[in-house]
């Protein structure tokens, strides 16, 4: 045979076997995770879990009030930092070819993105927390949309990026405003993977301990005040862990459990999404 | 196809009007000047076509007729377009108000990602506010126009992507001719499509020419025999030969004219 083809045929089945390999180790950690996760944490799914407050140490408890906040503080980030995060990603992918506000602010915007969260925890602790005295779940709010609105931002950009010029071409021929091509062509051609974005930035800010420590901190108990520091279940999970009862500690692997299944969920909604997108393009 | 029809309807009727006047037309990218001095008369409901080899500038001159460039920071026109006498490349000209007047198709087709009903309604719904019955008139005038009627109007509410090239293109012209423009600029029309949609395209051509001036660009040398009443010739940016078609194919006063068209360059 052909020994350029031989050659080929060799060069081949390594390149195969290193990236299958790879591929094992990579999912042999996550599998591990997973299967630790199940094994720790299964058993603690039960229905006080949902329906009980963190209890006091050494007794029996549920993560009711953790739920709840993590909820509604994950919610109002998404809702404060989507629609800043789309309109600025609208700016930079349909505005942005003159002038220099736009390269400084996708500079500035990429450098969010992978500043590490303890450093916008310490922020809204600063300039926030150290302000009015008291930790309180609006500063969890704040620190989590600060990490929203770079996700969002990028996403938005490099979706509207797809989208071909000829369509925003052809919506003006019609005699669209520019504000009307936006909203009538671009967005609609990019919503799944704008969608896509947030979910993602959703699963991100759902797992995050560092932003909420120093803002949201913790809350014993029941509490709907937003003023008030506020129970969550990222600094529950990190406080239980690291705590001698082992009622608190099979609390944090239930609540390990819990996060991991919906950031999952999440992942998988977000991949469903945006293979929908490309199977319409 | 309407092969020799159009060819003898050519001077058949009398003189028609002059609906667009380019007067003295330079055009730039960035510094690269790429329309040198452009004069040419078009004719009110008439078909004119351009021809040229790649990068001569026809694509370039018909973007300048509905200010498409503008789109483009670094693109600049200087003259006078008048078309019927008010020049539109004066800063004064609204914008969305000429491309509502100057509808354009392009090379390839671009469905908007929404149903084909709301593909048609959209330029529609931009300048006129039609009750739900008369919109769908529009639409169903706009699509029998276009020749796409029969074979979409059980579907009105699929997705404008879901149809075929050739019927793409088609669902491009009726959204065009839904906003009832004056002139239709045609770019390439059926250099994306097969032969078939190529043809009936042409058609489409000859039977909007009773109703609105038409300019075309096209690599296709046939095409322009086939569906243009007029042709202007075009080369590095310059206009080189514009006459009736007949003329231009048959007896081109300019050798360069000749060789393009019989293939010796181009």
């Amino acid at each position: 045979m052909n020994p350029i083809y031989i050659r080929r045929r060799i060069v081949n089945a390594t390149c195969l076997t290193f990236s299958i390999l790879a591929m094992a180790f990579g999912l042999f950690w996550l599998f591990w995770i997973l299967l630790t996760l199940f094994e720790h944490g299964l058993h603690g799914l039960t229905a006080s879990l949902f329906t009980e407050m963190t209890p006091a140490p050494g007794n029996e408890g549920g993560l009711l009030n953790a739920i709840i906040g993590s909820l509604v503080m994950v919610i109002l980030a998404t809702l404060i930092g989507t629609p800043i995060g789309i309109l600025a990603g609208t700016y930079l992918a349909e505005f942005g070819q003159r002038g220099w506000l736009a390269p400084v602010t996708r500079f500035i915007n990429d450098i969010l993105l992978s500043a590490p969260s303890i450093v916008i925890g310490l922020f809204i602790y600063t300039i926030y927390v150290a302000k009015v005295g008291h930790f309180s779940g609006w500063a969890g709010v704040l620190a989590l949309s600060m990490i929203v609105i770079p996700v969002v931002v990028r996403t938005t950009e490099d979706m509207l990026r797809l989208v071909p010029n000829s369509l925003r071409e052809a919506a003006a021929a019609l005699g669209a405003p520019q504000w009307k091509i936006i909203t009538l062509i671009t967005w609609r051609a990019s919503k799944a993977g704008i969608l896509t974005g947030v979910l993602l930035a959703i699963a991100r800010i759902s797992g995050e301990t560092a932003p909420l420590l120093f803002t949201a901190l913790n809350n014993q108990f029941w509490s709907m005040n937003m003023n008030q520091p506020m129970a969550n279940l990222p600094v529950v999970i990190f406080q239980f862990a690291m705590s001698p009862y082992e009622s608190w500690q099979g609390l944090a692997w239930a609540g390990a459990l819990l996060i991991t299944l919906s950031v999952l969920t999440l992942n998988i909604a977000a991949r469903f999404f945006l293979r929908k997108h490309e199977y319409h393009k | 196809m309407n092969n020799n029809s159009v060819l003898k309807s050519v001077n058949d009727d009398s003189v028609a009007e002059i609906k667009m006047k380019v007067e003295n037309l330079d055009f730039f990218y960035s510094k690269y000047h790429a329309l040198k001095s452009i004069n040419m008369d078009i004719q009110e409901k008439r078909v004119t076509a351009f021809i040229g080899p790649s990068g001569c500038g026809k694509s370039t001159l018909l973007r300048t007729f509905n200010r498409m460039y503008q789109l483009y920071p670094s693109q600049e026109a200087r003259g006078q377009i008048r078309i019927d006498n008010v020049n539109v490349l004066d800063r004064k000209q609204d914008l969305n108000i000429l491309r509502a007047k100057v509808g354009m198709v392009f090379q390839k087709p671009t469905p908007f990602p929404m149903s084909i009903f709301d593909n048609v309604a959209f330029g529609v719904r931009l300048y006129e506010s039609l009750n739900r019955t008369e919109l769908e008139e529009r639409v169903e005038w706009a699509l029998q126009k276009a020749a796409l009627w029969d074979e979409v109007k059980d579907k009105l509410h699929h997705s404008g992507t879901s149809l075929s090239g050739g019927q793409q293109q088609r669902l491009c012209i009726a959204r065009t001719i839904a906003v009832k423009p004056e002139i239709v600029l045609l770019d390439e029309p059926t250099s994306a499509l097969d032969p078939l949609s190529t043809a009936r395209i042409e058609d489409l051509i000859f039977t909007l020419r009773e109703e609105y001036t038409i300019i075309v660009v096209t690599h296709n040398m046939q095409q322009a025999a086939r569906v243009s009443d007029y042709t202007a010739y075009m080369y590095l940016g310059e206009l080189i030969e514009f006459g009736d078609t007949r003329t231009i194919f048959t007896t081109p006063k300019n050798k360069a004219t000749e060789d393009y068209i019989t293939g010796k360059f181009g």
